[in-house]
Order: C-alpha cells, then structure tokens, then sequence
C-alpha cells in the first residue's frame, strides 16, 4: 500500500489541512535529507512542496537560508523521478530572488532543455529563463531559437512566452529572434499561434507599418486559435484608432467579420471592440448589439456579464441603439448574480421611458444592500443621468438616494451620492431644500472630510437664500465643535456667509464666530477672526469682495507672482491686479460619465494653458516689457483643412498689445520653407510693431511666427479690426526622399483668411459665485442701459448662447441655463475686461417675435461700458 | 468599466488563488508586480473576495476595479482574476481549464483534503496553464498530459476499504506480536 505523507503527518496534523502547523525552521531541517544518498524521491518530493507552499503563503526565507536549501535542492537533479524534477524547475522559479547564484543551475537546466524527454524541455526552458540575465542571455541565444521553432508544442510555447518575458529585459536580443517566431506563427498548435503572435506584436509594435503588414498576414492566412484572434482584433482596433481610419478600412471590416466567428469569446471581444470605438453610428453599431443581445440570454453568467456590461456602455452614447434588448433586459433584472441585475436595470434607466423609472427604482431598492461598492457607484451615476433627463422624477430620486446616504459605504459610493445629490440641487431648484437637509443630516456622522467640506460649502452657498436660513446653523455649529481642523475652517467660512447675507441672523453668527476665535487651531482661528472684522463692518461691498465671492486669480500664477515679488524686494505694496486671472472652468458635459474604476486616477494640478503660454513668450526678446498675458484666444484656422500649408492663429492679449501667434505646418514634402512671416494689414488704427518669422519650416514639423500689434491708445472703444493676412515665405525646393534642399530659393506668397479680433479677445472670463453680491459691490455709478431687438434669432436658448460667445464673459448662477417652456429670460455675465476692470453684464430677454433683449452693463471703468454697449449694437 | 482601451497584449490573468471554505489561502500567484505588491495587500484582497463571493455562485463579479471569475467545489474556492477591461470569457477559459484539470487529476475529488494530498500536483497544473500572466494552455487534457501527475488519493480512497478488510487485520496482529 502506497501512502504519500507519513503517517505521523496525518494524524498529528489538524485534522483537514497536513499543512497547517508547517514551522519554517522544521521543514529547512527536513530539507538535509536530499543530501541522503540513494535520493528517495517521495520523501524529498514531499519536502519540496512544503517549502513551496510555505513560500506560497508569504513566509519570508533569509537569504542564508533559502541559498542553503537551493543548493541541496540541486543533488535532486540527479534523481530521474518526474515529478521529482518538475518540483525542482518550480522551486527553482520560486526562489530565483530570493537565493543567491542560482544560475548554478544553468548547466542542468540547458541540459534537460535540449535533452530527449520532452517533458522536461518545456518547463525546463521556462525555469532557465526565470534565471537568465542580459549577460547570460547570449550563450543560450542558439538554444533559445531552436526552441522557438521546435515541432513539439510545449517546447515552442514554453520558449515563446519566455522571450515574451525578456523582453522587457533585453529587447535588443530577442528582437533577433523574429524570424524564429514568424516561423512559429504559422503552426497548427493553436496556442502557439497566439503565442507567437503575441511576441511578434511587441516586438514591432513601434512601427506601425510592420504591424499593418502582419494584420494583413494573419487576417488572409486565417488563424485558428480564438485567443489568437482575439489578440488581432485588439490589435486591429488600436490601429484603427492611431490612424483615425475611417469605419470602411479594411481593418473595421475584419472585426465586424469576427462577429460571425465560432467562438463566443472572439465574438464577445469583436462587439466590445466595435462598442468602444469613438464616434460609431448607430447603425455599425446595430450588429455588435444583436449578438449581444443574443448572449443575454445565455445560460452561461460570465456571458451575460460581459453582454449587459457591454451594452451598459452602449447605452451611455446610443441609448436608441439599445432600446430592441429591453426586453432582454427586463428578464435580467430578477438574475440571481446581483451584479448582472444591477448591470440591467442601470441600462434600461438609461433606455427605458419616464414611466418605467418608478418600478426600476422599486426594484433595485430591494437588493441595493446585497451589491458591490463599484456597483453601486454604478447605480447611482445611472441615477444621476436620470435626473437630467427626467427632472420632474427628482423627489424619487432623492428619497432613493437619502436611503442610499445611511447605508454602509466607501468613499467612492459616499461621493458619488453627494455629487449626484449636488447636481440635482443645481437643476432643480424646488429640490433644494430636501436635498440641503438630506446633506446636513448625512454630514451629522460622515467621516470623510472632502466630502463633509464639499458639503459645508454648498451650504455656505445656498443654504442663506432660502426662506428659513437659520436652521441650518445648528448643523454647521456642530460641525465647529466636533470635527477636525480641515471641517471646522469650513465650517467657519460657511457660517460668515450666512452672517453676511441675513440681517437678522448676523448678531448670533458673531456671537459663534466670537466662540471659533477661541478654536486651537490656526487656519480656523484666523479665518473666525478675519469674518468677525469683515462682518462687523456691515458693508455689502466687502462682504461681496472677501466672503461671497473668493480670489479669482489663477493659484499657480498667484505662487509664481508672489515668489518673484520676494526675491525682489519694492516699497510697493504687492498689487493684486499683477496676478493673471484664473480662466474659468469650462463646465463639463455630464453626459461622459465617470465609469467605475476611477478610483485610480492621479489628481494633480496641471499649469494652465495660459500659463504655458505666457512662458513661452517671455523667452521672445522683442516682446519683453509688455506686461502680463491677459487672456489666449482659441485657435483660429486661418487656411482650410488639406491645403499645403496649415496655419492657425491664437491671440494673446496684453494690457495695450496684442500678440498674434501664428501656428504653420508645411505638408508639401519637397519644400523646405525658410524665414517664415504672416504679413497683417489692419483695417482701423493698429498698428505692427514687430514680425518675428519662423527661421525655417521643413516639411511636417510645426513652427510658430509672431506678429507685436499695437492696440489704439487714443481710441479706447476701438475693440474690434479685421487683418488680412498674407504668409511671406522662401522656398527651398528638396529631395522628397532625404529632405536634402536645394542651394538656392526663392520667395513666395500665400494669402490666408482674414483674422478677425473682437471684443470678447479683451474679456476673460471670471465666475462670480455670488452674482448679486458682485452686482451691488461694483455700485451703479458706471450703469448703462439698452435695449436691442434681436430680428433673428428665434429661441431664447439661441440668444443666450450668442450673448456669450460673442461677448466671451463667465454666465453666473448658471443662468445660462434657460428654463423650458418660458418666455423670458435673464442672462448674468461677469468678466474683466483689459486692464483689469471688472465688468459685470444683466441681460433680461423676452421671446416675443424675435428676442427682444436690454442689456444693462456696470463696470469699474466708464469706458469699458460703452465698449460693450457699442459693440452688441 | 474603464472607457480606456486595452493595450493589445499577452499578460492577461492579473492573478490565480484557491481558498478554503474559511477564506483561507492554500494556492495564489500574483502575476501582476503592481497589483497588490505586499503579502498583507494581498490577503486583504482575498478576504474582501471571498466575503464577496462565498454566500452565492455567481461565478462572476466585479470587485477592488477587477474583474473575478470564480468557481466553487464542495470546500475549495477557485478565483481567476483580471483587469476591468478583460475578456471575460477569456479569463473563463482559464477558471475552467484549471477546475477541469484539476477534477481530472484529483479523479473528480475536488476537495480539499485530495487536493492538499496532491498539492505537487496543483502547483505543477497551476504552472503549466499560466506562466507569468500569460495564458500557457488552455486545454485541459494538454494540461494532464503535460504534468503527468500520478493521483494518490484515488489509491487511498480505493484502499479505505481494502485497509478497512485486510490492512486493519495485520495492524492488529502487529499489535498483538507487540503484546
């Protein structure tokens, strides 16, 4: 009778695991036994597994150790027991760091690699690999080729998938072995194939061509492992991307022929490719959708996984292109795996009619609790696109989502409830006042100070312009004796705001404020203490300046002024007005959803353009002494698209310049283009100063040319010119081929489109939180007012976005929003204007026949008005 | 769930486990050196998992930005694991290939107690189905021929009652020669 592990083990052991109380120390002792000669291979065997699962579950061998054990572990070469042996490569793979010299066992291996028993070959070209260094590499090249082309399978793979490993080693050595690996790509064994495919595709993956030309191969030659293809169409779709191939190239057509593959594997990852595709139609769309479809009634889970998933996506961009698997879906919302009903029911939120809202929302109420932390996130997203689309559903959803706010957490879940909650806020103003006590309960008990800040702040905003403003005191008190430093300085910031904007409270804010002052921490001492002084005043001017509405300079240009202000030191006081002003965010579209893993994403304050922009002109001699970038314009294209010479313009503006940056690429290959200038003839009174050509233009490598326009200084409404625009250039014909010019050119011309500057080019934009605040702080003693029919314009939504594009100022109080079914509108802009006026616009539209619209206009500076006012006329 | 597409590429499977009906590790090769680097990220890993999983047979699910496809057996719990983005059906493939593999070798005792008799054996499977992330064989039958293991268990079950009929009797006149 044959016992594997010694009787001792087996009762002496805890009854279900003979592993359980393996001691380290033990089992090392045990290991001098494969010093015993003959070798007893059970025995040793046994011992061996031991010490890989030690290994296994994390036990840490010394260095000492581990190189003793190693080294008895090689006499077992001696043995000729199978498994025996395949322990060995196994142990030899584990401890390849952590023992020292392992490549004594070089020899051995590259023995059983090229030896007879191809059982060995395989696993034995995979340990030596595990070993190998750069060094080492070079003396087993020649076995590493043959391998590589082995008729045995295992070998093939085996020395295949090593080289796929090295590669990252020494590119440069197995990049010699290409020609072996085309050579395996075309073997019947299917996972050679892949594998051979695969180490082909990193090895050339920096050179598209090559990549284009093995597609081509393999796609014609019809390989016949799935994984294979799977791998192609992956391939393919890349390429498809980098090259913004358009959807009738032949790469498109192979994955949409892999749809109609045997494998459900192939034709899952052909669907997901097409799905993830930027701009499909819905109608490339439709045959990916229906094998979906199919897969969702599939009796395996994973399938309908990856379906319902899939289509999730799907319903994101298209949610018409999904609308025919409703019904398919409807029977996966009762699936038993939880994550595939979550899948579901999220889609068809996204698909399905209002009136279906109500009894999904019954439904995954019911097995909210039982789900994942990423699904749920899931969920509430779903939620939170609802909401846009069918504002009048907000109390369900806000119930839904208070419910959700008590359960258990993450913070990922807990945020995105709260922005979602926050976003319904926003929309919908008769949500406020739930959504704002739902919020202040939730901050009650929440442990996350992001969003307990994030929360305090909003309330801060809102919460003093509703009716009853004083019984959100109490939570935001609260939060000032209970909390950490980071809540309390919040905490305190919120409840000045609501000192500053109700009479009635302001003697009890001061009186907690006085309170705060006495706090033991810094930030929130200094913040209590700087409100007491500002709220004690009891002017709306400075309420608005330094607690409405906050810095609007840009942070990194504040730190760079600031620094440079100390390494020179100036009687002057540090003047504000030298900061370049933050641009405004643009605010995002919600409709590109944040998807579930991006949790990982690095959140880190990049230099705005403006910034990038400013340093790059700095470094110019002949701009120097103009002052400060005020604002960069969006890039103009000044030529049509597949000209021979594509030229954009971005406009940078300073307090009396303006500087025109002149973008060009040359894409004719056999010129190269030397002392390149754009020649402006201005149609009013500016005047250029300065060309700064571009000194050469070779062909496709983009240069940049400056043209220094002085602004008007006599005429200070004068905002708006057109220049045209010509492009002065010599031309040095060359070698198509080399880029090897000729000795001698001549000069050319090329007219451009007119540049046109207007005057949202002098405004930049700036978000005023708290627009009434702003409005009164500026005083109406520059006030004008207008009134303008607009004859064709037709829709509010059209003149509102009019207004703002071509004044180029910051809506407030997302007044760019117009209400449907209204038949008047008003419009709040703010900006500074050049030079650093604030200018503050009130637009009240009416829809009669066409909009009527007056514009009432206030800023610092007298002139600034009539600007404005003169040019909307 | 990541809108980010999937860099064409071998390493597929992020890592392998097979816990105990407790939640305890008893095989697991992390293949991905990012993915949870130290031994305590990884045990949290596989306890979150296993809390996750062990109450339904879902054999798929989504935890931590990862995919898991899972498989249980009488007390063994088996869990392929990839990236977001991953062939489901690919990593599939590769939870079945290992249960199936191992049902073969164990003679349909996949359970604990054969399976930690035959751990040489897991390991040596576990080695020849995936190697450094990359998928190595996928099918079963390859994977049982190329690892050659003899089972004992089948042996011992197959003795239980032969030790039960004669075995018992020469333990007792051993013991009786010993008196």
């Amino acid at each position: 009778m044959i016992k594997k592990f010694d009787k001792k083990d087996e009762e002496s052991g805890s009854g279900s695991n003979p592993f359980q109380h393996l001691e380290k120390s033990a089992v090392l002792q045990e290991a001098r036994i494969f010093n015993e000669t003959p070798i007893n291979p059970r025995r040793c065997l046994h011992i061996l597994t031991k010490i890989i699962y030690l290994l296994n579950q994390g036990e840490h061998f010394g260095t000492t150790e581990a190189t003793e054990a190693f080294f008895a572990m090689t006499r077992l070469f001696q043995s000729n027991d199978q498994t025996l042996r395949r322990m060995c490569y196994l142990t030899i793979k584990e401890m390849a760091n952590i023992s020292e010299d392992v490549i004594i066992v070089t020899s051995s291996l590259t023995k059983d690699m090229t030896g007879k028993d191809d059982v060995y070959r395989g696993p034995a070209i995979r340990a030596l690999c595990r070993i190998t260094d750069t060094t080492m590499l070079q003396a087993i090249e020649r076995y590493m080729k043959q391998a590589i082309v082995d008729k045995v399978p295992s070998v093939s793979s085996s020395a295949l998938v090593s080289s796929l490993h090295m590669v990252k080693m020494s590119f440069d050595v197995v990049k010699r072995w290409v020609n072996e690996a085309q050579e395996a790509a075309s073997s019947d064994n299917i996972m050679v194939q892949y594998h051979a495919l695969g180490l082909l595709y990193h090895l050339r993956k920096n050179d598209r061509l090559a990549v284009t030309k093995m597609l081509n191969k393999f796609t014609k030659s019809g390989l016949k492992s799935p994984f294979a293809y799977c791998m192609m169409i992956r391939i393919a779709s890349k390429l498809l991307e980098e090259t913004e191939g358009g959807h009738d190239s032949p790469l498109f057509d192979f994955i949409e022929s892999c749809l109609r593959n045997k494998h459900e594997m192939v034709v899952y990852e052909a669907a997901s490719a097409i799905v993830h595709m930027p701009n499909c139609t819905a109608r490339e769309l439709a045959p990916a959708v229906s094998v979906l479809q199919l897969f969702c009634s599939s009796p395996k889970a994973a399938l309908r996984y990856a379906a319902v998933r899939t289509l999730n996506k799907v319903a994101m961009k298209h949610p018409s292109a999904v609308t025919a698997c409703n019904l398919d879906l409807e029977n996966l919302i009762t699936d038993s795996n939880r994550s595939i009903a979550t899948l579901a029911i999220t889609t068809l939120l996204k698909t399905g009619s209002e009136s279906s809202v109500d009894r999904l929302m019954k439904q995954i109420s019911s097995f909210v609790s039982e789900i994942s932390d990423e699904f749920k996130v899931v969920v509430v997203q779903a939620i939170s696109a609802l909401c846009q689309k069918y504002p009048r559903k907000h109390s369900v959803m806000m119930n839904f989502l208070s419910n959700m706010l008590r359960d258990d957490g993450g913070f990922e879940y807990k945020r995105a409830i709260v922005d979602c909650i926050i976003s319904i806020i926003e929309e919908n103003p008769e949500s406020k006042e739930t959504g704002l006590a739902h919020l202040c309960e939730f901050i009650e008990d929440c442990e996350h100070t992001v969003l307990a800040t994030k929360i305090l702040h909003l309330l801060g905003k809102e919460g003093p312009r509703t009716p009853t403003p004083s019984k959100y005191i109490r939570f935001i008190f609260n939060r000032v004796v209970l909390e950490s430093e980071a809540v309390r300085a919040a905490a305190v910031s919120a409840l000045a705001k609501f000192g500053a904007q109700n009479d009635d409270l302001l003697p009890s804010v001061l009186v907690l404020m006085k309170r705060c002052m006495m706090d033991s921490d810094d930030e929130v001492r200094d913040r209590a203490t700087f409100y007491m002084n500002v709220l004690q005043q009891k002017q709306k001017a400075l309420n608005a300046a330094y607690i409405f509405n906050g810095l609007s300079v840009s942070v990194p240009g504040l730190e760079k002024s600031l620094h440079q202000y100390t390494l020179e030191p100036s009687e002057k006081p540090f003047d504000m007005k030298t900061v370049p002003l933050a641009t405004a965010p643009i605010t995002e579209q919600k409709t590109e959803i944040a998807p579930v893993a991006t949790s990982k994403l690095p959140e880190k304050l990049a230099p705005s353009r403006q910034d990038i922009y400013q340093e790059q002109l700095a470094v110019i001699p002949e701009f120097q002494g103009l002052g400060l970038l005020f604002k960069s314009s969006e890039p103009v294209q000044l030529t049509e698209a597949e000209t021979e010479y594509v030229v954009r313009c971005i406009k940078h503006t300073f307090a009396n310049h303006m500087i025109f940056q002149f973008d060009c690429t040359n894409t004719l290959n056999d010129q190269l283009l030397q002392r390149v200038l754009v020649q402006m003839e201005p149609s009013e009174a500016y005047e250029v100063l300065h060309y700064v050509p571009a000194p050469s233009l070779p062909y496709n490598q983009p240069g940049s040319c400056y043209s220094l326009v002085r602004l008007p200084e006599d005429d200070p409404t004068a905002v708006s010119c057109t220049f045209s625009c010509t492009m002065k250039y010599l031309v040095r014909d060359c070698d198509p081929n080399t880029g090897e010019p000729d000795d001698d050119g001549y000069d050319d011309e090329y007219v451009l489109e007119d540049l046109e500057v207007t005057v949202a080019d002098h405004i930049q934009k700036v978000l005023k939180p708290n627009f009434g605040a702003a409005w009164e702080e500026i005083g109406d003693e520059n006030e004008k007012e207008e009134t303008f029919a607009l004859a064709t314009v037709r829709t509010l939504d059209e003149a509102v976005n009019n207004i703002i594009s071509f004044l180029g100022m910051q809506p407030c109080e997302r007044s760019d929003k117009v209400p449907e079914n209204k038949n008047s509108h008003v419009l709040f802009l703010a900006g500074v204007f050049r030079g650093g006026h604030d200018v503050l616009v009130r637009s009240r539209l009416a829809l009669a026949d066409g909009v009527t619209m007056q514009v009432t206009v206030r800023s610092t500076d007298e002139n600034v008005v009539d600007v404005i006012l003169a040019s909307v006329g | 769930m990541d809108s980010a597409a999937l860099e064409p590429s071998l390493y597929t499977v992020k890592a392998v486990f097979i816990l105990d009906n407790d939640g305890n590790r008893l095989l697991s090769k992390y293949y991905d050196p990012e993915l949870y680097p130290s031994m305590k990220e990884q045990k949290n890993f596989e306890t979150n998992v296993f809390n996750k999983t062990h109450k339904a047979d879902n054999e798929i699910a989504f935890l931590e930005g990862m995919t898991i496809v899972y498989k249980s057996s009488i007390d063994l719990f088996f869990y392929v694991v990839g990236s977001a983005q991953e062939n489901e059906l690919m990593l599939m493939a590769v939870l079945n290939c290992l249960f199936e593999s191992l049902s073969q070798m164990l003679r349909k005792n996949v359970e604990k107690r054969t399976l930690l008799d035959n751990m040489d054996g897991v390991f040596l499977v576990v080695d020849e189905i995936i190697d450094g992330g990359v998928i190595l064989e996928s099918d079963p039958q390859q994977v049982i021929e190329k690892v050659n293991y003899r089972c004992v268990s089948e042996q011992a079950y197959g003795f239980v009652l032969f030790d039960y009929i004669t075995g018992n009797m020469e333990a007792q006149g051993e013991r009786r020669q010993l008196l």
